[in-house]
């Protein structure tokens, strides 16, 4: 195929060049329009969040760190009792391989989880985990579910180890939740 | 020996030494504040707060700056001359305060028997000593960007020189017609010629040309070329930090008040207001000083608005635009007054 020189020229559509009053006149009036652009962000107000004092609002299916859920007080089967059978389905599931659960036998004297079985340990490492949320659909009891606190850094690796007295306690601070339509 | 200029001295030399001091002192204590108001206006103007961390309000965001500044190590390149490194911001920030002596703050008052003009000090020579200043004080620019021994440094300095030559013209020309219609150099005598009308009414040409001038002179956006730090990381203040950049730093922000003052007594009418009221003396620097924060005000709004101009724009702006309207607003003003 010949080189066609004409294939290369792009064609830029530009305003009527003015003469110089209205150049001057435009250039004028463009500043001003721009200043009132800006002054209007004043009058608006700042948009910024202050964050440690004021947190973005989450959705409500917003996969933050785990929790482990206990049965009601009020519940007439099981009160109070653990919800977490230890059946390491959500280990299983884990692609980032964090959670580490080590089941023991409930006794009739010390009865800790409604199953056979309740977890003695359980560990999750937040510092491995990669909020995807399997272990949710794993879990045969909505014993864990991902809860909304997204403030998970710490000093140490060790200290984002959480055990299952962390996972199952109230968070200290609650994260806001995002209301219909916002 | 032949007098240069006239220097109108009524005070005794206590006197003296007192208004340098204060205004110094007061001027000083006012231009740390005036960064965190620059800062925090131009957080409003784009949808943020600025800083709010330090004090209340962020107040004490300035100090903490300051002894973040003074507690730096102090450093140059190996590529600097040392002498000149050094000397160069101290030539730019006592240029800068060299002019603020001649900003008059209000008119003479007798204070404890004594008459104190609320100024430094009255020159014959008024806007030429301030000229001759602002002229030094690219010299502050020049040394330390070709002293830094820095390309970018080297580049921000020289294209401070071109912006120089091309905007100190016009930006004396504009007052020029302000001189003529007042038939006096020294500031005092222009401010109390403005007693009737303020010259921005019959001098309004002259107004907009020396403001825009004045964006160019204190480099400030839209001109801020010779800092362009999109281009040239910080232009001629790039290889320093600490006391060094906080002395650029201030010399800027004294430069906006000796601009900010200068308009204020050629076309604001200084410590005047439109229909004479009559106020105690000590009110007049207040109104001036009220006149002045309009002025920064808009060197603020123009940075939060304007995008930074190319450098040929900016130089064929000043020799095209600014210096045939500055010439011919000072030609008209000649005609008006000789006529």
């Amino acid at each position: 195929m010949p080189y066609d020189p004409s294939a290369d020229v792009i064609e830029v559509i530009r305003h009527p060049a003015p003469n110089r009053a209205a150049g001057a006149y435009r250039v004028f009036g463009e500043t001003l329009r721009g200043m009132k652009t800006t002054f209007a962000r004043v009058v608006e107000g700042p948009h910024t969040i202050q964050y440690p004092e004021e947190k973005t609002p989450v959705y409500p299916r917003f996969r933050g760190r785990h929790r482990l859920h206990r049965f009601d007080d009020s519940d007439p089967a099981h009160p109070g009792l653990e919800k977490c059978v230890g059946c390491s389905l959500c280990a299983a599931a884990c692609p980032a391989d964090c959670i580490r659960v080590v089941a023991a036998e409930n006794t009739p004297e010390n009865r800790i989880s409604a199953g056979e079985r309740y977890a003695a340990v359980y560990e999750i490492n937040l510092s491995r985990c990669i909020f995807c949320g399997y272990c949710e659909v794993a879990c045969p009891f909505d014993a864990i579910t991902m809860g909304h606190d997204y403030e998970l850094s710490d000093y140490t690796r060790s200290d984002l180890i959480f055990t299952k007295e962390m996972l199952l306690a109230e968070p200290i601070e609650r994260t806001p939740l995002r209301g219909e339509g916002e | 020996m032949i007098a240069l200029a006239d220097v109108n001295y009524f005070e005794p030399w206590w006197a003296q030494i007192i208004k340098a001091l204060v205004i110094f002192g007061v001027l000083f204590a006012i231009l740390p504040m005036l960064t965190i108001y620059e800062r925090k206006l131009l957080g409003r103007f784009q949808g943020r707060y600025g800083p709010n961390r330090v004090g209340p309000f962020g107040l004490m965001q300035p100090l903490a700056e300051i002894v973040k500044f003074a507690t730096k190590e102090p450093f140059r390149p190996t590529t600097s001359i040392g002498f000149l490194f050094r000397l160069a911001p101290m030539l730019a920030i006592l240029t800068s305060v060299s002019a603020l002596a001649l900003i008059p703050w209000g008119n003479v008052q007798h204070i404890f028997g004594t008459r104190f003009g609320l100024y430094g000090i009255d020159v014959s020579v008024g806007p030429l000593y301030v000229f001759a200043m602002s002229g030094i004080s690219f010299y502050g620019i020049m040394l330390g960007g070709w002293a830094s021994g820095s390309k970018y440094s080297f580049l921000g300095a020289m294209r401070g020189a071109a912006q120089l030559i091309s905007y100190e013209v016009a930006q004396g020309l504009a007052l020029v017609g302000v001189i003529i219609s007042a038939q006096t150099l020294s500031l005092t005598g222009i401010i109390n010629a403005q007693q009737g009308m303020w010259y921005i009414v019959p001098q309004m040409a002259g107004f907009l040309i020396f403001m825009v001038a004045s964006f160019a002179e204190t480099n400030r956006a839209p001109f801020d070329l010779v800092e362009a730090d999109a281009e040239l990381v910080a232009g001629y203040f790039t290889e320093y930090g600490g006391t060094g950049f906080v002395a650029y730093l201030f010399s800027e922000y004294v430069n906006m008040m000796v601009v900010s003052g200068i308009a204020t007594a050629m076309f604001l009418g200084g410590w005047h207001l439109p229909g004479n009221p009559s106020f105690p003396g000590w009110i007049d620097p207040i109104i001036v000083f009220a006149k002045m924060m309009i002025f920064m005000t808009l060197f603020i709004w123009i940075r939060a608005t304007l995008p930074r101009l190319r450098y040929d724009q900016l130089m064929s702006f000043g020799w095209k635009v600014l210096l045939p309207l500055a010439t011919l607003n000072l030609l008209i003003t000649a005609i008006v007054v000789v006529v």
